[in-house]
């Protein structure tokens, strides 16, 4: 029961990085109809400005704890935003237009670039970071067994639900958001009525890199220990999250992330741990089967 | 009896007029369009005064919808020019374009399906650069009482007549000084179809907004309109009052069934 607990709390903490990476993959497939596939490497980038943040604000000798993550996690939002609005301009906007493979090969072709440009300008090695939040609350003991909410647990399932709580409210309260609502529903209409279509698709994605910032420094708080290469496999789970609580729907990426933190979580917890991954991607393969638009996609009818 | 005496309660004068005095709102001149390889229009030619409503009829296929979608910026034109009020639009961007106070209520009516009533008279709202847009929803009300009862039910929702009040409410609501109308009465019951003629009529006497109204139903668009052109092949062939038109007969054989 108390084994349980532990692994549900760290279900739930890793389903919130999932579930924001997800939201990203699902936004730019909801306004322009196309999986990112470079987005895993934009988190691993936001994780990668965070510890180099995180490493100048230490040389500088200056923050602790609370501030310094703030400091990370606002560097790491605005300087990964940049990359995703960038990668937009120049790998995407040209091809708009182009027959529907164009820009998931590009994507595909930008994954490569970012994680190449990582490994050489970084080095290749796994990048270890001092333990920023250490300790947590004891929720309770279970003869030797102890569960632990970790501080950086709470962190994590704390920032993601504020960060979710301001991106609801802009994809449903402002004006901004209700474009890019319009622009994923007719974006011919979306112009039509004034909307500057490419600004908006711009900031789709960069919306949609912050988030993955966010996402990335929260790994990196977590976990310590970041790499070039992190972003593949995050990402495809991410990918998986977006499918499984169906492409196109925000809250569904949200609910598909937790799912699959848990699955993950649980099947580590109670099988193997070798297999986790093959867990997550059997997932999948199963909603792609039995339930392809996934638990809260689109099923209404709609009249034409 | 003219046309625009039946309008005289809107205070204008007669057809010509007060027209011939002003520079029109829309001109175009010699423009040619084309979707890939298909030639679409060629050398259309056509003005639109400020306070008319000028019809465009033709046959299905003739251009109609392309030369509206042009004015709005997409197909590019690959000839000739669009003028608005005096300001060369040609090829600028479709946004650019309908903040220049261009609306359409666009073949199709494209509601937006997962957006409700009011979200999508919003949207209508986004080329207002300032400005609370609660008294236009008010006027839309007034035309169209029936978007009122359904603010909250999402677009997709809707009847088809419901949706083509939606989505001329919803152009009206960025204040535009001409609308473009395409097929208001397309798969509509002929009493909703007569609700939609009398708005526009109405918007254009009390409002003195300009329309150019794309019609297929002939018989009623050159009746509510003060011009009107006539669209074969992606070349306008003819050209004059809606009277005048209403009373040629290779139009009444063409486009009105004969009678």
């Amino acid at each position: 029961m108390a084994y349980a607990l532990q692994q549900l709390i760290n279900g739930i903490s890793l389903g919130m990085i999932y579930g924001l990476i997800a939201v990203g993959y699902t936004m730019v497939y909801g306004i322009i109809g196309m999986i990112n596939f470079a987005h895993g490497d934009v988190f691993m980038v936001g994780a990668f400005v965070a510890l180099i943040s995180l490493l100048l604000l230490q040389a500088g000798g200056v923050l602790d704890g609370p501030a310094a993550i703030l400091v990370m996690l606002l560097v790491s939002m605005a300087i990964t935003a940049l990359y995703g609005w960038t990668a937009e301009r120049v790998a995407y906007r040209p091809l708009r237009g182009s027959f529907r493979l164009a820009p998931l090969i590009t994507a595909i072709g930008l994954s490569i670039v970012l994680q190449n440009f990582v490994q050489v300008s970084q080095g290749a090695r796994p990048k270890p970071t001092e333990t920023l939040l250490p300790g947590g609350w004891e929720v309770m003991r279970d003869g030797a067994f102890v569960v632990q909410f970790s501080y950086s647990q709470m962190l994590i399932i704390g920032i993601t639900l504020a960060v979710l709580a301001v991106f609801t409210v802009l994809v449903t309260r402002t004006p901004l958001g209700r474009a890019m609502r319009a622009c994923e529903q007719d974006r011919k209409m979306a112009a039509l009525l004034g909307i500057d279509t490419d600004r908006t698709i711009s900031l789709t994605f960069v919306i949609g890199a912050a988030l993955a910032a966010v996402a990335g420094t929260m790994y990196l708080l977590r976990y310590g220990v970041i790499d070039f290469y992190i972003g593949f496999l995050a990402g495809v789970k991410a990918f998986t999250a977006a499918v499984l609580g169906g492409i196109g729907s925000l809250p569904g990426a949200v609910l598909g992330g937790l799912l699959i933190g848990l699955i993950e979580t649980f099947w580590s917890a109670y099988f193997s741990v070798q297999y986790k991954d093959v867990a997550a991607f059997s997932v999948l393969v199963l909603t792609l089967i039995f339930l392809p638009t996934g638990l809260l996609g689109r099923q209404e009818v709609e009249k034409v | 009896m003219t046309a625009s005496d039946d309008r005289s309660g809107a205070g204008r004068g007669g057809l010509n007029r007060p027209h011939q005095a002003t520079a029109p709102l829309l001109e175009v001149d010699g423009l040619s369009a084309a979707y890939g390889a298909v030639q679409a229009l060629t050398d259309v030619s056509l003005q639109v005064m400020p306070g008319e409503i000028v019809t465009l009829i033709g046959a299905n296929g003739a251009g109609k919808s392309t030369l509206l979608m042009t004015l709005c910026g997409e197909p590019k034109p690959r000839a000739g020019r669009v003028v608005l009020a005096g300001e060369d639009i040609t090829g600028a961007p479709t946004h650019a374009i309908m903040r220049r106070g261009v609306a359409q209520s666009p073949e199709g009516r494209r509601v937006f399906p997962r957006m409700t009533v009011r979200e999508n008279l919003l949207m209508g709202a986004e080329a207002l650069t300032r400005g609370d847009p609660t008294p236009q929803l008010e006027r839309v009300f007034v035309l169209f009482p029936r978007l009122k009862e359904r603010l909250a039910q999402r677009g997709g929702t809707l009847s088809g007549g419901e949706q083509q009040m939606l989505a001329i409410g919803r152009a009206l609501m960025s204040r535009p000084r001409l609308l473009l109308l395409d097929e208001p009465s397309l798969g509509l019951a002929p009493l909703v179809v007569k609700q939609i003629f009398e708005a526009i009529r109405a918007l254009n006497a009390e409002t003195g907004l300009t329309v150019l109204l794309v019609e297929q139903n002939a018989f009623q668009a050159l009746r509510l309109a003060h011009r009107g052109y006539v669209l074969v092949n992606g070349r306008i062939t003819m050209a004059g009052t809606g009277q005048e038109l209403l009373a040629r007969p290779e139009i009444r054989a063409a486009y009105l069934g004969g009678h």
